[in-house]
């Protein structure tokens, strides 16, 4: 395996009272695609800016190909950035966008003119070097600020949210071409974002951020199917978050009986104590839905439901149960089939779901409790 | 339909009231006094009380060297200190907008407004308390020993252009400020990123986004400063011969009013032709910068 591109050893950054990035390291291969996820104000952007070498962090050291860039500043860095609201420099045509940076760096006019061309080529704006910022639609200004970063042949491309302006049509396309741009110049991508969705689909590796650490970093099947932390499960793909009391552990399977006393099992991760507070997610997807309690999974055990509302989204689409005894909210996802598509409100339901396929985590206890 | 029709009446008579102060001021106070200058300056008197159309005050003016001189003067001064005024007012507004935060921001904002709390004139006697002869800032030469006796700071062009930069600092700085204030932090920060420096962001990115607040700013002091009569005339006395004493002196003191409009009029001609001039070589449009300041 080559040297990474990014190297973060135990950053720190202070504001104030308040760590915005606490103690943070991670590597990241060359030629891969690494997002940072995490909800606003979990220190993201500030990391990313730490990188780009607009702010200095306090501790620990960022390594860029090898290279310490203690000291370096952000023009000398061999880092480009695709900034969130894109900051195209609207007195500028297309092409001078994007030649910009080439000027900077004493290329010969012809030379630049070329390259940039060729780069508006690559990304498919070819011939249009001469129009003005505003001329182009939102897609396409994407593309020049890419343009604009890879045509300097950076070792890394930083990108802080560049899709969050975008309207959802747009912002599903630009993911595709945000993916197949990152394959086709097999540059290293550093992506953050706060949506989940985006994350998933665009990154080889995914570090979860909240408060300044990181709570887990890993694939995105890694955070999907095996979230290490509470936090994790709760914010990337939609859970039911069940909490209550572990009543026993047996082989890895906790059992877990909720206030209101409903018993289900799930597959602990990490260490489980019986009689702890214990926090159990199940993806909606995970759990079976039966007309008649024949009809689910045999060897799961099963429960009853009463059909609250009807989530239509075409693929997506879930329906939201009360589990029939304790009333707690329960979301299961519709399989394609179309067999529930006669589901009304106000049915029983039967459904179970696979306890390996749920996790359940031991809950701290507050220091002061 | 008529009500159509009697709303559309009452609209054009509620702006028509609303636009009344502003015409009347313009009219009476613009427009027809400049009017009464034209014919002013058309006219020769001939006998008492009679007078024939005459182009002798402009002829006047191409012929006699000195007020040829004064008035190439007064516009050459009046474009270094519009240039002086630029380049100290941009450090200032460019800390003004993009450094200082909140507070430190409107203060200094206060700091470029107090000298305008004073009158011109007594702000203007401030400076020759301390430049005349025996005044504050020779008596601190001699004392320094950087002169052997008190020298005469006033009456010296230079002199001039410190009173016109200090009194029209603040209109610099306002528009400035605002043209500052819009341009988006990401662009400065994007430029970096691309491997710019200070000098490149300053003049692909800075400049060009704040060109219309500068051309405002200019045009603003130049017609200031190439207007100004108090300041020259105190702070450069007899040798100042800034065209406005003249303008003065055709007036007050010699009573020849065709000749005075004669010059008034040369001088209206003068400051358009440079905006005109200023607009052109910048590349901006008179109605864009108006609409920035």
């Amino acid at each position: 395996m080559s040297a990474p591109d990014l190297e973060a050893c135990a950053v720190v950054k202070r504001f104030g009272a308040h760590t915005a990035v606490d103690a943070l390291s991670f590597s990241v291969a060359r030629g891969s695609f690494f997002s940072i996820l995490g909800p606003s104000g979990c220190g993201k952007t500030t990391l990313l800016r730490m990188i780009a070498g607009f702010i200095a962090p306090d501790d620990g050291d960022i390594r860029i190909g090898g290279r310490s860039m203690h000291g370096v500043a952000p023009n000398r860095r061999p880092v480009n950035m695709v900034f969130q609201q894109l900051a195209l420099f609207p007195m500028m045509s297309v092409g001078e966008n994007v030649a910009f940076g080439l000027a900077r760096r004493g290329v010969a006019r012809a030379e630049r003119l070329k390259r940039s061309e060729a780069m508006l080529e690559r990304v498919g704006l070819g011939g249009a070097g001469h129009k003005r910022v505003d001329e182009l639609s939102g897609g396409q200004r994407q593309r020049v600020a890419i343009a604009r970063s890879l045509v300097l042949e950076p070792t890394l491309l930083l990108l802080d949210e560049p899709l969050g302006a975008l309207d959802l049509k747009l912002r599903e396309h630009m993911k595709i071409e945000l993916k197949q741009l990152q394959a086709a110049f097999g540059t290293t991508f550093v992506y953050i974002t706060h949506d989940q969705s985006e994350a998933l689909v665009l990154s080889d590796h995914v570090g979860v951020m909240s408060r300044g650490r990181f709570e887990q970093l890993g694939t995105p099947q890694e955070l999907y199917y095996a979230p290490a932390t509470p936090f994790v499960a709760a914010f990337v793909g939609a859970n039911n978050r069940i909490a209550g009391r572990a009543a026993g552990v047996a082989r890895g399977i906790v059992e877990l009986e909720t206030r209101t006393g409903w018993t289900l099992h799930a597959r602990a991760s990490g260490a489980v104590q019986p009689g702890e507070s214990v926090e159990a997610f199940v993806r909606p997807e995970a759990a079976s839905l039966g007309r008649d309690a024949a009809e689910l999974p045999a060897g799961q055990p099963a429960y009853t439901g009463e059909v609250e509302s009807l989530l239509f989204d075409g693929a997506n689409s879930a329906v939201l149960l009360r589990e029939s005894r304790t009333r707690l909210e329960f979301r299961i996802a519709l399989p394609q089939t179309g067999r529930f598509a006669d589901l009304k409100v106000g049915e029983v339901v039967h459904f179970s779901f696979d306890p390996e396929r749920a996790v359940c985590f031991a809950v701290p206890v507050p220091a002061h409790a | 339909m008529l009500e159509a029709a009697t709303s559309g009446w009452r609209n054009r008579l509620t702006l028509g009231l609303l636009l009344a102060p502003a015409l009347v001021w313009l009219l009476a106070l613009i427009v027809l006094p400049h009017l009464d200058l034209a014919v002013l300056s058309f006219r020769e008197r001939i006998a008492p009380r009679e007078y024939q159309f005459s182009l002798a005050q402009y002829r006047l003016f191409f012929s006699e060297p000195l007020y040829w001189h004064i008035f190439v003067r007064t516009a050459a001064l009046s474009a270094l200190a519009t240039l002086l005024t630029l380049l100290i007012a941009f450090p200032i507004a460019w800390t003004i907008a993009k450094l200082a935060r909140g507070r430190a921001s409107s203060l200094l904002f206060v700091v470029c407004l107090i000298p305008f709390w004073v009158s011109e004139t007594v702000r203007t006697l401030g400076w020759m308390i301390l430049l005349r002869e025996s005044g504050v800032l020779p008596g601190l030469l001699v004392k320094l020993g950087i002169t052997d006796v008190p020298v005469e700071l006033l009456y010296r062009d230079g002199t001039i252009l410190v009173g016109l930069v200090y009194t029209s600092l603040l209109f610099m700085v306002v528009p400035l400020v605002s043209s500052l204030e819009s341009l988006d932090n990401a662009l400065i920060e994007a430029a970096y990123n691309l491997g710019g420096n200070g000098w490149s962001v300053l003049r692909k990115i800075v400049i060009p986004h704040a060109a219309p607040g500068v051309t405002a700013g200019c045009i603003v002091v130049f017609m200031l400063t190439l207007g100004n009569y108090l300041t020259p005339n105190l702070l450069g006395g007899k040798n100042s011969q800034w065209f406005t004493e003249q303008i003065y002196a055709q007036f007050i003191i010699r009573f020849n009013w065709e000749q005075g409009a004669a010059f008034g009029f040369l001088l209206l001609l003068l400051s358009t032709t440079m905006v005109w001039l200023g607009l052109k070589l910048s590349g901006q449009r008179f109605g864009e910068v108006m609409r920035r300041t």
